[in-house]
Order: structure tokens, then C-alpha cells, then sequence
């Protein structure tokens, strides 16, 4: 199925230069004003490796589009104005209640607008599992080396969509102006005012005066629709561009180097695939947005300064921050008679440190290795235990943040005390990544060694044979040539390694058949392998008798 | 059918000023025969006129007085009238199950419980009603469970508890408002009650193991039972801070939002963020997993 990056033969001048098809008649028609063919040729023909673990960027990339879909639509009915109005909808326990314009249409949205409600909660589904892939998709590209010279900038890029994609979800939780996200508000204000020296100035400048005031809404919804999205927008159109320019990286194996990329062509079996991936990702957005309610600001009610509910969380991603203000002790500094509140460390200094630390990470690591080389081949995990374990330690540093985040309805659960949990989520956050980072180091070595077992040892057959001896020996399989004394020759390279029989394949039957019709007749296979198998033993032999000589 | 029978006669009769008494008499049995009386008699002569209205007018103040001495809410009665044959059941219940703790003449017992002397019957009411008494261990967190007491015998039981030591009671008749007051009661809600017990009631922890338990399962009286009584860390809420009707309006907005139902489907507990966080963690990325694994598959 793979094929090489060379363009297709062209069938003949004739036939190009004059088209029968009208898709033909109309491709020249538009090549003929805009000139473009040449460049899409060369674009159509771009090939993609194909992995799982490369399609958790694609997620985020769809649920974006979702977003951007849904949010035009919401955009036709929300007001974000926090003029204040009696409500009069079809929520009869709100009927009467003053509240903002921002509230009173989000109401309206959720109950008389046709197809608002589902359209609203696909929205929220989605920006949720926009940060959550662009996460995931993070993760991917750090344990597999892919952040390595040269994509050090779409790591950057990356990190800045992740930042962004946090504040664009804080300001849209922020647009409804209920009791929960008024909430919200209330703590981004306290956060702002922690910094030292121009915190005052920082709140008074982004809410237009004293909290709440009458602008914030207005402004986050610029910032919402306009604002963030455009960057948004801009900064993906800069990652897929470095990504088409530098090409794919891919994971090493047999045929696969650092100058050539194998996969599929973007146009058609790519852009096929990617099509109805995206039908996929919007079929599970919309099933949890028709399925599973998601912020009903119905129940929370308008915001108020003087009321606030228990158990207010921010959307998962705002809550590795929550959870860090949770565990933080309440040590107030006083310096040069300016008081640095607790939440300052929590919320500002620590997401600093680590965003810092995340950005710096690709020089750093090149700077430790002293590895200046070029990769487009990607590593697997276990081939580097440090970083992954650096990785697993980070995780288990933010899990621990997040679950902190939510410690009360833990502790609401689980029937455990709330300061056990604050106290348990401290220590954990201290002494957890250590142990997960021996536990992943250790893992990868046990990995890595599996590996290097299996090739000089062979495959598990699982036939047990008794020897006259009375010893039992279990047969081992052997990948390749074996020496002398029943070892295998083959290297450790950093590739996957069949640990099953069955990973080693049948040939004789596997992918003659495609979905629809036969790929390929099993004649034409047959005399291929036997032809490939030929060679083979000539090769193996021609080494033997160099190794024997 | 009685109520038709008095209305027309009182239509038909509209010149005599001294049957507007009609509807509020219609109640009893007595007062419904005496308009019929009038009715088929038709006498016009004065005496028994006057004897006719003034056992009319008689039996009207009966039904009303009676009436509102039953249904009123009074200094005196905790529920419907408490006889003091239920206040000696009440005595018997106590001195099985409650006298341990809180003493023969509810003084309380060192270290075992409080005095009940004072709390009234709304607090016992809420404390038996719940479950939480008798309490199975000394702890931070006494938790609703299933009561060992029938309402009745939990109202026996508060009943005694009032007559001994004198407190605030849970007033008789319908507890909660109607729709109209559902907005006020939601606004009062959410600045008396959300900050512990949450905004759509599901409960949280407080401090050092003790909880604002959920309002999943509280009924109309032990809301206000709570609100009058202030159980655990709750604090009272006296008839001067909220007046009987605004508690009658909160608990009106938590029964409604506790039967409403959810229009954006599964209501993942209507606990915010962290389920929603949760779901999207498990489902939406599981199934997307799910999904490149298998797109993934022939590589």
C-alpha cells in the first residue's frame, strides 16, 4: 500500500492539454486563470505516514473547526451585553430574576431557540476535547523525540496553541455571566491583583474599573470570537505549514530512513481518510452534546457578587491551576511594605515555571545529549528512558494538580476528609513524579531489554519439547540468520520487535484482499515472495559464508 | 357538591347581606343544611329569620374558629393537633431509644449528647425524620440514613421533646410557595444556601470531614426543619433573618429543581465541570482513541 513521494507518470501531453471530463474541462479552466496545478500537484501528492498516535493532532484540528462551526451559530443569539434585564422566557424558576443580557440570551439559546441547546453543548463538548487532544497530542510528540532539530519552532507553536486554546476556553466559560463563571471571573481577578506592584492596575485595566463592572463580558466576547480564534486560526495555518514543509516524522523500521517519508498521498486515500475522521470526531462531539448535559447555567443561575456555590471548578483544563491554589499554604510575603498574597505562587509563578520549563525543553534536551543532528526519524519511548521518564514525572505532576482540582467532590465521593486530600494531593505532588519517573525509566529498560531478548534469542513458540536428558526446553523462534551458537544476528535498531508468532505473518494470505475487491492476484504475490524468498536465501548464505570464512 | 348547593342558594338569596358568610361556612356539614332549610322554608317570619341567621352566623364562627385553631400555625401545636396521648407515646420512644444519650429530662449525658432541653420538635423532627438519629457513632459526620421511625412515632418523639424542653417548631399545613415564588426562592437559595450546599443542591464537604449533605432526598418539612433548627455545621435561619414564606419559597425552588428534568440529557450528576471533565476524559478521547486505533490499523 505504501508508496514512494515520486509524481505519477503523466499519460501523454495530448490528453492533459485537452480534457474530455467536464472535472477535467473545469480543472483547466481554473488552471488557466489562477495557475495553480503545478503547485497542487506537488501539495496533492505530499506523502503522510500513517500511525494511530499521529492522528491526536488531527482531533484537536476537527474539534477546531467544530468549534468554529457551532460558535458561528451561537454567535447569531448570544448578546454580550451585561446590561442588566427582568427575564421573561420559558424558564419558568428564573421568570422575573435581574440578570445580564449575556445570561438572559444564553437562557434563550438553551430554551426557545431551535436547536440551541444541542448546538451549545456540542460547542462546550468540543472546546473541551479541543485542549484535551492538543494535550494528548503533546504528549505524543514529546515521548517520540518529534520536538528534535529541526521542529524545535512547531514545538513552540504547539505550546502556544495548547496556552491560547486555554484562555480562548476560559473566556467562552466566562461568556454566560452565571454564578459559576462569574465565579471564575471573580478568582481570574483575585489571580491578577496577586501580582505584585501592577496587579491593581492589570484588574482595573482588563474589567474597565472595579470587579465586575459593565465591560468584561464585552471584551472576553471579542477576545472569544475574534481575538484568540484569528491567532488561533493563523498559528495552525504556521504549524501544518512547517509540518508540510518539513514533512512528517515517522517511526524507524525496516525501509524507513531519515530522508524519505513512506505513507499515503494526501489526495485521494489521505485526504479520504482525514475526511471521514473528521465526520468522526464531529459524530462523537455532537452524540455527547445530544446526549450528555454539559454546563446547564439554568441551575447555577445569573451571577451575583454577593452569592457563590460550593464546588465551582473551572473547565478541566483550568484545572491543574485550581487544584495548585488548592495545595498551596497560605504564606503571605511581605516585601519593601508590598504584600505578596498566597495565590500569587500558585497561579502565576508556577504555570510561568512550568509553560517556561516546556518551551525550553527541546534546546535543553539537545543542549544536555549535545545532539545537533537533524531527525525525522522519531524514537520510541523505551529508546529514551530519561525523557521518558521526565515525561511520565511531569504527568504525574499535573495529574495530581488536576485531581486536586476537583479534591472536594473526592472527598464528597469517597467520604474522605477535605484536609486529608489537600494534604495527601501536597505530598503526592512532592513525592509521586519521583517515583514515577524510576517506575517509567525502569519500565523502559525492561521494554528495551524484552526487545534485545527476543532478537537474540528468537520468538516464544510456545512448544515445549523434552529432551532425552528429561530436560524441557521451550523452542524459540529466531527473527533472522542465527551464529553458531543458535544467536541472533540481528541488531537492536530501535524498532519494533514481533514478540507472537502470528506478528510474523502469514504471507501467503495477508493483503491479497482489499476492501471491496482483490488488490492483487495471489499468482502475482506468490511468484513475488518466491522470488523475494530466493534472494533472501542467496543472501543469507553469501553472509554465512563470509562470517564462516 | 355542597359547595354548588350553597353558592346558588346564596346567588338566589344575594338581597340578604347576612349570607356573604356562604362560601366560608361551606366547609362543615352543619352550615350546608342550614342555608337548604332556609332555602326550601322560605319563611319571611322575623323570630325564626332572626333565629335562622343567627345560628347560621353561629355555626360560620364555629367552622372558622375550629378551623383555624386546627389548621393556623400557633404557638402551641407543633403538627396537627398533639394530643397528650402522643406526647406519652413520644415519652415511651425517648425512653427506649434517645434516653441514653441525651438523658432522662433530656439534659444530655457528658461526652454521649447534647442537651435537648430548647432545641423544640423541629429539630428532632429533622434529626429522627433523617435518619441521623439515633446516631450510630460519635463522629464529625452524622449522615442521612433510613429512619428507624415511622413519621408518626418521629412525630411522637418531637412532640415529647417540644413539651419537655420548648423550642422552635415546624408550623403545620402545605410548605412550600408556588411557582410564582420560584424565582425569589432561587435567588434566596443561591445567597443563604448554595455556598455549602451547592447551586444545584448536590452538597459538598466542609472542613475536617464534615459535609453539606446534597438535597436529593430531603422532604418539604425537614427542609424547614433544618433551616429553623440548624443541624451540624448549619446555621439557623430564624423566622426574622428568613420569614416563613421565604423558606416556603426555597424549599418551592428545590423541589423544583430537584423534579426538573434534565433538557441536555445525561445530568452527569449536575456537578459541573469535574464529570464534565471526566466524561470528555473516558468517552469522548476513549472513543476517539478507539477510532485511530482502528483508522491506525494497517500500518
Amino acid at each position: 500500500m505504501s508508496v514512494t513521494a515520486n509524481g505519477p507518470t503523466v499519460k501523454g501531453p495530448k490528453r492533459y492539454e485537452n480534457p474530455r471530463t467536464p472535472q477535467g474541462k473545469a480543472g483547466k479552466w481554473a488552471d488557466e486563470r489562477l495557475g495553480l496545478a503545478g503547485g497542487a500537484r506537488k501539495q496533492l501528492n505530499k506523502v503522510f505516514p500513517d500511525h494511530w498516535s499521529f492522528m491526536m493532532g488531527e482531533i484537536a484540528l476537527y474539534s477546531f473547526i467544530i468549534l468554529i462551526l457551532t460558535g458561528t451559530f451561537l454567535s447569531f443569539f448570544f448578546d454580550a451585553s451585561m446590561t442588566e434585564v427582568r427575564y421573561d422566557g420559558s424558564f419558568i424558576p428564573l421568570n422575573g430574576v435581574e440578570m445580564s443580557r449575556a445570561y438572559a440570551s444564553t437562557l434563550h439559546i438553551s430554551f426557545d431557540v431551535r436547536g440551541g441547546l444541542i448546538l451549545r453543548q456540542i460547542h462546550h463538548w468540543a472546546a473541551l476535547l479541543f485542549v484535551a487532544s492538543m494535550t494528548i497530542h503533546m504528549f505524543r510528540v514529546f515521548f517520540t523525540g518529534a520536538f528534535r532539530k529541526p521542529r524545535e519552532l512547531n514545538w513552540l507553536i504547539g505550546l502556544g496553541l495548547i496556552t491560547l486554546g486555554i484562555l480562548e476556553g476560559f473566556a467562552g466559560y466566562s461568556l454566560p455571566d452565571d454564578l459559576l463563571s462569574g465565579t471564575g471571573l471573580r478568582i481570574a481577578e483575585a489571580i491578577m491583583q496577586s501580582i505584585p506592584v501592577i496587579g491593581t492596575w492589570v484588574s482595573f485595566l482588563v474589567f474597565g474599573g472595579k470587579f465586575p463592572g459593565n465591560e468584561i463580558i464585552g471584551r472576553l466576547y471579542i477576545v472569544h470570537v475574534l481575538l484568540i480564534p484569528g491567532i488561533l486560526a493563523g498559528l495552525i495555518g504556521a504549524h501544518m505549514a512547517l509540518l508540510i514543509k518539513q514533512k512528517h516524522t515517522e517511526f524507524p523500521g525496516p525501509g524507513k530512513t531519515e530522508h524519505t517519508v513512506s505513507g499515503e498521498r494526501m489526495y485521494p486515500t489521505y485526504s479520504a481518510k482525514a475526511g471521514g475522521f473528521f465526520f468522526l470526531v464531529f459524530a462523537v462531539c455532537a452524540a455527547l452534546g445530544g446526549l450528555a448535559q454539559i454546563n446547564p447555567v439554568w441551575l447555577y443561575g445569573p451571577y451575583n457578587t454577593a452569592q457563590v456555590s460550593s464546588g465551582s471548578q473551572p473547565d478541566f483544563y483550568i484545572g491543574f491551576l485550581d487544584g495548585s491554589t488548592r495545595l498551596f499554604p497560605s504564606w503571605e510575603i511581605r516585601v519593601w511594605h508590598h504584600t505578596i498574597p498566597a495565590v500569587f505562587w500558585p497561579t502565576v509563578v508556577l504555570p510561568g515555571i512550568l509553560f517556561t520549563f516546556a518551551g525550553a525543553y527541546p534546546f535543553l534536551e539537545a543542549k544536555l545529549t549535545k545532539d545537533r543532528a537533524k531527525h525525522n526519524l522519531l524514537q520510541r519511548p523505551r529508546d529514551v528512558p530519561v525523557r521518558t521518564g521526565l515525561g511520565a514525572m511531569a504527568i504525574t505532576f499535573y495529574a495530581v494538580l488536576l485531581l486536586s482540582g476537583g479534591n472536594d467532590l473526592i472527598a464528597k465521593a469517597f467520604d474522605i476528609s477535605l484536609n486529608a486530600m489537600t494534604w495527601g494531593g501536597r505530598i503526592g505532588l512532592l513525592i509521586l513524579p519521583p517515583i514515577a519517573y524510576a517506575f517509567a525509566y525502569l519500565v523502559c529498560l525492561g521494554l528495551q531489554r524484552h526487545d534485545r531478548e527476543v532478537l537474540e534469542h528468537g520468538i516464544e513458540t510456545g512448544i515445549i519439547r523434552r529432551l532425552p536428558n528429561g530436560e524441557f526446553i521451550e523452542i524459540h523462534q529466531p527473527l533472522g540468520p542465527v551464529d553458531d551458537h543458535g544467536h541472533g544476528l540481528l541488531q537492536y535498531a530501535g524498532t519494533p520487535v514481533p514478540k507472537k508468532m502470528n506478528k510474523l505473518g502469514n504471507p501467503h494470505t495477508s493483503k491479497v484482499r482489499g476492501f471491496f475487491y482483490p488488490v492483487r492476484e495471489k499468482a502475482e504475490i506468490e511468484a513475488e515472495l518466491a522470488a523475494i524468498e530466493a534472494t533472501e536465501q542467496e543472501r543469507i548464505r553469501e553472509e554465512h559464508r563470509e562470517l564462516t570464512d | 357538591m355542597t359547595d354548588d348547593n350553597v353558592d346558588s342558594d346564596a346567588a338566589d338569596s344575594s338581597t340578604d347581606s347576612e349570607y356573604g358568610f356562604g362560601p366560608a361556612v361551606a366547609d362543615t356539614a352543619a352550615s350546608t343544611s342550614a342555608p337548604r332549610i332556609r332555602a326550601k322554608r322560605g319563611g319571611r317570619g322575623s323570630l325564626r329569620r332572626k333565629l335562622t341567621s343567627i345560628a347560621i352566623l353561629v355555626g360560620a364562627l364555629t367552622a372558622v374558629g375550629g378551623g383555624y385553631a386546627l389548621l393556623a400555625p400557633s404557638s402551641g401545636a407543633a403538627d396537627t393537633a398533639v394530643s397528650a396521648a402522643d406526647v406519652e407515646k413520644g415519652r415511651q420512644l425517648y425512653e427506649t431509644s434517645c434516653i441514653t444519650c441525651h438523658g432522662a429530662n433530656l439534659q444530655g449525658v457528658a461526652d454521649r449528647g447534647p442537651s435537648l432541653i430548647g432545641v423544640g420538635s423541629a429539630s428532632a423532627y429533622f434529626q429522627v425524620s433523617t435518619g441521623r438519629m439515633p446516631a450510630v457513632s460519635q463522629g464529625a459526620n452524622n449522615l442521612r440514613k433510613d429512619p428507624k421511625f415511622t413519621e408518626d412515632q418521629t412525630q411522637w418523639i418531637a412532640a415529647y421533646v417540644q413539651s419537655v424542653g420548648g423550642g422552635v417548631q415546624v408550623p403545620a399545613g402545605n410548605l412550600r410557595a408556588d411557582d410564582a415564588d420560584l424565582a425569589e426562592g432561587g435567588e434566596l437559595f443561591r445567597l443563604n444556601c448554595a455556598s455549602c450546599h451547592g447551586a444545584t443542591a448536590k452538597g459538598a464537604p466542609l472542613s475536617a470531614g464534615k459535609t453539606a449533605p446534597g438535597l436529593n432526598e430531603a422532604t418539604d418539612s425537614q427542609m424547614y426543619a433544618a433551616m429553623l433548627s440548624g443541624p451540624g455545621q448549619m446555621p439557623v435561619f430564624s423566622d426574622n433573618q428568613v420569614t416563613p414564606d421565604q423558606k416556603k419559597a426555597i424549599i418551592a425552588y428545590v423541589q423544583s429543581m430537584k423534579a426538573q428534568k434534565d433538557p441536555g440529557g445525561a445530568s452527569l450528576d449536575r456537578v459541573g465541570p469535574v464529570t464534565e471533565g471526566l466524561v470528555v476524559g473516558t468517552v469522548g478521547l476513549g472513543l476517539l482513541m478507539v477510532t485511530i486505533l482502528w483508522i491506525g490499523r494497517k500500518s
